[in-house]
């Protein structure tokens, strides 16, 4: 009697397997299983309602809308280069965590630790390129982004508030790859920096050489530039805020205003098209 | 009362009549994808992902061929010559050379930020909202165009390959030579009508040049629309129709600035006690 229903409890797995092959048979089980059931709500068979459920029952593509204009995934319209934008920001978000082991923002060591990431860490100098290049490529993709919305028109009625959005994410962009610049605190970092916080001296009313700022009281050591450095010359102080800046604040901020932009774009009618 | 709320209720409701046994016409109600849709599963989806795929492989491949850059440490008693920005802000450093910092460093960047958000608010032209063309938004396109690729781009392109030592002109295939130095002398704009610049004559000279410059370019335009009854001019009005003719003439102050430094010599329009124009 025991032995007859062990029998049939292992002859049902074994036609199984007949029938699918074992690795049929072992993704079959799985998607039958309760754990799989729990975590993605739907089917895979090609119904235009499992396209839909795929797409709105999971939190990150619910980002897009279920069904999306005829013309927008065309790579003639939109370019990619917003998404790719997006892509970029995810990879430099990874790259840069993996950085952030290996790396100390101190006068002492910043250098040496981006040293080391080039000889002794493990694929640390593909690690530092990937994050540099991606950087680099974010600048591009994010104006040709902004070209292809101005050249078609985008940001007119109702998306003018999104484009302002985006106006925002643009600078925020740059001063991430600014910021990041001199974290390496190489000769090509510190003097990139120093000459663009030097602009900052120059600030009208409040930088201590800008117009009327001397009358207003600014010196080298009370001005605008004198807080954004930590102090009256670019070091440590100005190294340990460009890198909080670039790896907790500005990246807070840019994500802030991603959510509202990708909100935006679903808001405002899904992406823009002939009306 | 009563009765008509139940005869209500009994309206809407259906009752068994008869089993059929065999399949059903009646379908599960799909999402109803219209001529103009498209499901984004798969068809968004799978262009995301392909992007996503070769930006992972041109990103790995250039980053395994090309190493980021890393000069010797950080030596502040050693400035190179030229100490340049990152590449995307070379267009604002190029601007030093026609302007003062406080102006290139300071006030365009943001006139560029705010003349970028002010754009949708002041560009009535309800055509070319959603495709590209160029035929329907002539103005918008060629200003934008001139600002962004030349404006913007080419100085970068300029600050680039084209400045070397001294921010001097260097051809990409010229050796770049420390010691070369270019005699150049320029000449304050009030100084052709032989006030010196910086007397309080030069002063009144070179303010009222400056703020000709913008009342002119604003009124003269506006005067000259409104007399042609211009759609334009009227759907603007006049407030907008300001900030549009401001932003325009402060982007063309850069391009007549270059024109009178390299024709002409001119090193500042208006000098005053504070700041220099
Ligand atoms: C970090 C930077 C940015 C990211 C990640 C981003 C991302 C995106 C994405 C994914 C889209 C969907 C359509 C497409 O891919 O073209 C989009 C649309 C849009 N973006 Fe951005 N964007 C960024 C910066 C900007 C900038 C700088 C502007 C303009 C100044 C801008 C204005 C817009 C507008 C108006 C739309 C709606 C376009 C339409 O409906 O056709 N964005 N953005």
């Amino acid at each position: 009697m025991e032995n007859q229903q062990k029998d049939t409890f292992i002859s049902k797995y074994k036609k199984l397997v007949k029938e699918k092959g074992f690795f049929g048979a072992y993704f079959t089980l799985v998607l039958q299983s309760k754990v799989w059931g729990s975590v993605f709500r739907h089917g895979f068979s090609d119904t235009p309602k499992n396209r839909m459920l795929k797409i709105v029952s999971n939190v990150f593509l619910h980002l897009h809308p279920a069904k999306v204009k005829r013309h927008a995934p065309q790579f003639k319209f939109t370019w990619c280069m917003g998404g790719i934008s997006f892509f970029l920001f995810l990879v430099l978000t990874v790259t840069g965590i993996l950085l952030m082991f290996y790396y100390r923002p101190t006068v002492h060591d910043a250098y040496w630790d981006v040293k080391d990431l080039e000889y002794q860490v493990p694929f640390g100098a593909l690690l530092r390129n990937l994050h540099r290049w991606a950087a680099h490529l974010m600048v591009i993709t994010v104006w040709l982004h902004m070209f292809r919305v101005f050249a078609t028109g985008s940001y007119k009625h109702p998306r003018e508030f999104n484009w302002c959005v985006g106006v925002v994410l643009l600078v925020v962009t740059l001063l991430l790859s600014f910021t990041g610049y001199l974290l390496t605190w190489d000769q090509l970092g510190f003097w990139a920096v120093t000459v663009g916080t030097n602009m900052a001296r120059s600030t009208p009313l409040l930088g201590h050489e800008g117009p009327f700022g001397e009358q207003l009281g600014m010196t080298s050591h009370n001005d605008i530039r004198f807080a954004l450095l930590g102090g009256s010359l670019v070091g440590g102080n100005a190294l340990l805020r460009a890198y909080v800046w670039h790896c907790i604040g500005l990246p807070i901020i840019i994500s802030v205003f991603m959510m509202v932009h990708f909100w935006r774009i679903r808001k405002d009618g899904g992406i823009s098209g002939p009306l | 009362m009563g009765n008509s709320e139940e005869n209500k209720e009994k309206k809407g409701r259906y009752r068994t009549l008869v089993f059929i046994k065999g399949k059903t016409y009646a379908k599960e109600k799909d999402l109803d994808i219209s001529e103009g849709e498209i499901a984004t599963w798969p068809y968004l989806m799978r262009k995301e992902l392909l992007a996503a795929i070769i930006c992972t492989i041109v990103l790995i491949v250039w980053s395994i061929l090309f190493n980021a850059p890393l000069e010797e440490l950080s030596d502040p008693t050693m400035t190179p010559n030229p100490a340049k920005a990152p590449w995307y802000f070379l267009g604002l450093q190029e601007m030093l050379v026609y302007f003062d910092p406080w102006i290139a460093g300071v006030v365009f960047p943001m006139l560029i930020i705010a003349g970028l958000m002010i754009i949708p608010y002041v560009d009535f032209n309800p055509k070319g909202n959603g495709y590209f063309t160029f035929k329907e938004t002539k103005f918008a396109m060629l200003t934008f165009c001139f600002g962004f690729h030349i404006l913007w781009i080419l100085l970068i392109i300029v600050g680039v390959f084209m400045r070397g030592p001294g921010w001097l002109w260097f051809w990409p295939w010229q050796e770049w030579d420390p010691h070369r130095v270019v005699a150049e002398t320029n000449y304050d704009l009030t100084s052709f009508a032989g006030v010196k610049s910086d007397s309080f004559l030069g002063f009144m000279l070179g303010g009222a040049v400056v703020f000709g410059y913008f009342y002119a370019g604003i009124s003269l335009p506006y005067r000259f629309l409104k007399r042609g009854k211009n759609m334009a001019i009227e759907k603007l009005g006049f407030v907008k129709y300001t900030i549009v003719a401001f932003l325009f003439l402060c982007m063309m102050a850069l391009p007549i600035k270059v024109f009178l430094r390299l024709a002409l010599h001119i090193k500042y329009i208006w000098v005053t006690p504070w700041f220099n124009i």
